[in-house]
């Protein structure tokens, strides 16, 4: 045992070069704290605005990440995690931090444009190659002897659109004020899940790997990225003429950068994300995006989808966390035995 | 080891030959159904894209500096709990005073405690909005999001495993050994270390491999107050988990792997210091010998 | 003599003679106030805040009952399971020679050292319908992933160390004396387990299986990835907690884990006071 404390010794040793290694590098220093999944996204976009920082004011600039689940992340920021700009994919981990946390304005959305929300994406199908239960849109999910897979609505954003555009599917086709025939087609949807992950990579896995259902519910931005990781040739894409619009929102962290004294180069960021060959970027990593030059080029990558927002479907979303996704809302009711 | 204890054998119970090899080989099918195939399963993933990727994958900078944070933090927590640990065991194992049953019990709290659950109760109390945060805050002290929160909560999830090693035994010992050796007028110190160390050893080691494989695994409690900054307070459990949610599974699994290596390396060292100690303990029965002669 | 000493030893009120009392009572006492309890003071406050109706409502909630049952009856059934199989392998590591018993030994802690998602991630790929495992069950027509039998195999699989490591300790220092003797006597060797080595196994196994229950019934990580998370049948309770806290509800998710907490308190407590009655009757009879 008594090699122990130079063990100790050597490693703090270590650490403590590593840091002061790191401290030298740049002007200045900011994190973003974002979801779990930007992370090949943000290595690629930091480059290129580290560059475009340095040929327009002449300064260095090191952009740090931070990436877990955005609820998660919120909750962190909300408790001391000094992140000065944050990129999320949902709106209400943004919204909880001027409700909560009293640590960017009330307008924050009108910050930047088209809601704050430099990219989008919508919900889509991944089936089986062939696409053998013949899925074409959300009335077929609700179909015999349809087995889904989709994370947790409770636990995964990812979760809650895919309710959300089932919703606004069934509210669509049977009338909003038909709420008997609405709700019998959402608790056949839910009956048709085979497995409820916790999040939206753990459903992924579920339907690829574990060979678990006819359709996975994701993100259209998902939908590559498993293709790559799992090979193309295996599964199809099914894009449903109606789905819902979800928005990635972006904020910066009025509170921390002040502090820090980053509050330029965290707006200048978040604006350059809206440039023309950032957008190019966001669209190559499968993300819809704005820019009408980048989505002409991008077109038949995109196919068209009419749209619903979260405020046709349920009102908003604090309206649709508390009537739907709370405690004894309509999920739990659907879901009842 | 215990090769001494084996060799006056046919007396003792289980050494026929039919149970021996019954009872080994019963217990080697569960452990390889149970733990060698795991093992196996999760090194085929991280090889399953070839060699060169594994190693590119380990010694990516991110992951290399996960290592070593991870590496520190079960550097700093084992010794504090085994201190802790070695001083619960001894109160209340050697002595009789009121609410002993309950000082143990509460010992136990962080296995009672969900590990998530436990990462926020920290946070609440030492996060920006906590009573003891918000004067860290005004004094520019960050604990949360940075490695001392880690190795805090690091402590608090292992701390009950050195003292839950040693108690059963101590018990199951009694307290004959030492209370003789103070009334031979031994000192405090040399009572620990010539009397009750020698017999509680084992447990101890055990109680530090526990400490350390479970605090270099520890993922729930430290990802609520890691803040999970890329190369800075990112531990290889969190590594791992961003790794596979980021699409890179054998990478992910790489990781992990080098988790297991670290548990099985705990061992390594625990046969070397077993070797080490025997050795020294040798050469003091000889010193002692010739003082006394 | 040796009687003599451990009878005066377990009487309360003898005469004080080993040293450091208030030295290591006093260490423990901080260190359990200000790493356990302070931290757990929050989870008090969280509760006590709410108010006692929404306390109730949270806890008695329907769904979050069932998450009981299921967590309960897995712990439970995997504890029990770990039990015998770590009583085993402490028995096997700790008595024989053989080759690959290093090995052996450093496997065990293997559960601890992996990160929770990624042993359930593997079990999932060997227990699912097309995984290694999951084909030869099919074929007998069981199905353990995404059922609750799941839940106890990942429950089994992370607490198997805390068994092997409690008991084998107890079992390197068992003194050879009566179980020699016995032995000697004639006695089986199933009867001299049960008579000599069983009793002072007892009190560390019962630990280790308390210890592998309690864990169990906070097991998160490796839990989700195995379960199927359907409510009502494969719901944990840790899961229930999970949710509260992305809600940004922390008095729920406090009110859920008080439960948990102080059910498994209560066991422990039970267990000690139950672990110092049997020894001092074992002690006595000695």
């Amino acid at each position: 045992m008594k090699s122990k404390p130079r063990f100790l010794k050597s490693i703090i040793g270590t650490l403590l070069l590593s840091g002061a290694v790191q401290a030298s590098a740049a002007d200045q220093t900011i994190l973003n704290t974002s979801y779990d999944i930007a992370r090949e996204l943000f290595a690629t976009y930091n480059p290129t605005f580290e560059k475009h920082w340095l040929e327009k004011t002449g300064k260095t600039i090191e952009i740090k990440q931070s990436h877990a689940g955005s609820s998660k992340q919120a909750n962190a920021i909300m408790n001391g995690l000094s992140a000065d700009v944050v990129t999320f994919n949902q709106v209400t981990d943004v919204q909880v931090l001027h409700d909560k946390g009293k640590m960017i304005p009330a307008d924050w959305k009108n910050e930047f444009p088209n809601a704050s929300s430099p990219y989008y994406s919508t919900i889509a199908f991944l089936v089986r190659k062939g696409n053998p239960k013949n899925i074409k849109s959300w009335g077929d999910l609700a179909g015999n002897n349809v087995a889904l897979v989709f994370p947790n609505p409770k636990t995964s954003g990812n979760g809650r659109y895919t309710f959300l555009a089932a919703y606004g599917y069934a509210q669509k086709t049977f009338g909003k004020d038909n709420e008997a025939k609405v709700d019998n087609f959402l608790s056949t949807f839910l009956k048709n899940v085979s497995v409820f992950d916790t999040g939206g990579r753990g459903a992924t896995t579920t339907f690829v790997e574990r060979g678990i259902g006819d359709v996975l519910i994701t993100f259209e931005s998902e939908v590559n990225n498993i293709r790559n990781q799992y090979g193309a040739d295996k599964y199809q894409v099914v894009v449903p003429k109606t789905s819902i619009l979800a928005e990635f929102p972006v904020a910066v962290v009025e509170k921390n950068a002040k502090k820090n004294g980053t509050e330029e180069v965290s707006r200048e960021y978040l604006s350059y994300l809206y440039s023309e060959e950032s957008q190019r970027l966001l669209a190559g990593f499968n993300y819809r995006v704005h820019n009408d030059v980048v989505k002409a080029e991008f077109a038949d990558k995109f196919p068209e989808v009419n749209l619903l927002t979260v405020e046709n479907i349920a009102g908003g979303w604090p309206q649709a966390t508390k009537e739907l996704f709370a405690n004894g809302g309509k999920l739990d009711q659907l879901q009842r035995r | 080891m215990s090769s001494s204890k084996h060799s006056s054998s046919q007396l003792r119970v289980g050494d026929s030959p039919l149970v021996k090899w019954l009872l080994i080989g019963l217990t080697l099918f569960l452990t390889a159904i149970l733990l060698v195939v795991p093992l196996i399963a999760i090194f085929q993933q991280a090889f399953v894209e070839g060699a060169a990727h594994y190693f590119n994958s380990l010694i990516e900078a991110d992951t290399l500096h996960a290592i070593g944070l991870t590496l520190v933090v079960a550097a700093l927590t084992v010794p504090i709990n085994l201190v802790f640990g070695v001083m619960l065991a001894w109160a209340v194992t050697r002595f009789e005073f009121p609410g002993r049953k309950i000082l143990m019990t509460l010992m136990d709290i962080p296995f009672a405690v969900s590990p998530v659950v436990a990462g926020l109760l920290y946070l609440l109390l030492y996060g920006n909005n906590g009573w003891i945060g918000s004067w860290l805050y005004d004094h520019d002290i960050q604990l949360m999001f940075a490695w001392p929160g880690i190795v805090m909560v690091t402590v608090f999830v292992t701390c009950p495993f050195v003292a839950r090693e040693l108690i059963p035994l101590m018990q199951q010992q009694g307290r004959e050994d030492e209370e003789a050796a103070v009334i031979l007028g031994a000192s405090g110190w040399q009572l620990f270390r010539r009397v009750t160390l020698p017999n509680i050893k084992w447990a101890l080691i055990y109680g530090v491999i526990l400490t350390n494989a479970r605090a270099v695994g520890e993922f729930g409690a430290v990802s609520v107050v890691s803040g999970n900054i890329r190369g800075e307070t990112n531990t290889l459990p969190l590594h791992v988990q961003l790794q596979y949610e980021d699409y890179q599974a054998a990478a992910a699994f790489a990781s992990a792997s080098l988790l297991a290596m670290i548990a099985l390396l705990t061992l390594l060292l625990k046969a070397f210091i077993e070797w080490r100690q025997e050795r020294s303990l040798k050469i003091e029965a000889e010193k002692e010998r010739q003082v006394t002669q | 003599m040796a009687t003599h000493l451990s009878a005066a030893a377990t009487r309360p009120r003898h005469k004080r003679v080993l040293p450091g009392l208030s030295l290591s009572l006093g260490t423990s006492l901080l260190f359990i106030s200000l790493i356990l309890l302070l931290p757990m003071s929050g989870l008090v406050m969280q509760s006590v805040d709410m108010g006692w109706d929404r306390y109730w409502q949270v806890i008695s909630d329907e769904r979050v009952v069932a998450s009981y049952k299921v967590t309960l009856w897995a712990a439970l059934i995997a504890s029990i399971f770990n039990g015998f199989f770590g009583l085993l392998l402490a028995w096997v590591l700790v008595r024989y020679e053989f080759p690959g018993r290093r090995i052996l030994d450093a496997l065990v802690d293997l559960p601890f050292a992996l990160p929770t998602a990624v042993a359930g991630i593997t079990l999932a790929t060997l227990y699912a319908q097309n995984g290694w495992y999951g084909e030869i069950l099919e074929s007998l027509g069981l199905k353990v992933a995404y059922t609750p039998w799941g839940i106890v195999l990942a429950m089994a699989f992370t607490s198997i160390p805390f068994v092997v490591r409690t008991v084998q300790p107890v079992l390197e220092e068992l003194s050879p004396e009566e179980e020699e003797a016995g032995m000697t006597l004639g006695a089986s060797d199933w009867s001299v387990f049960r008579r000599v080595i069983f009793p002072a196994l007892w009190p560390a196994l019962m630990t280790g299986i308390a210890l592998s229950f309690t864990r169990s019934l906070g097991e998160f990580g490796a839990v989700i990835f195995i379960a199927g998370n359907m409510p009502y049948v494969s719901e944990i309770t840790s899961l229930m907690i999970f949710v509260s806290l992305q809600e940004f509800d922390f008095p729920a998710a406090s009110a859920i884990a008080s439960v948990v907490l102080i059910a498994s308190l209560i066991l422990l407590f039970a267990i000690n006071i139950w672990q110092a009655r049997y020894l001092r009757r074992l002690h006595g009879r000695s």
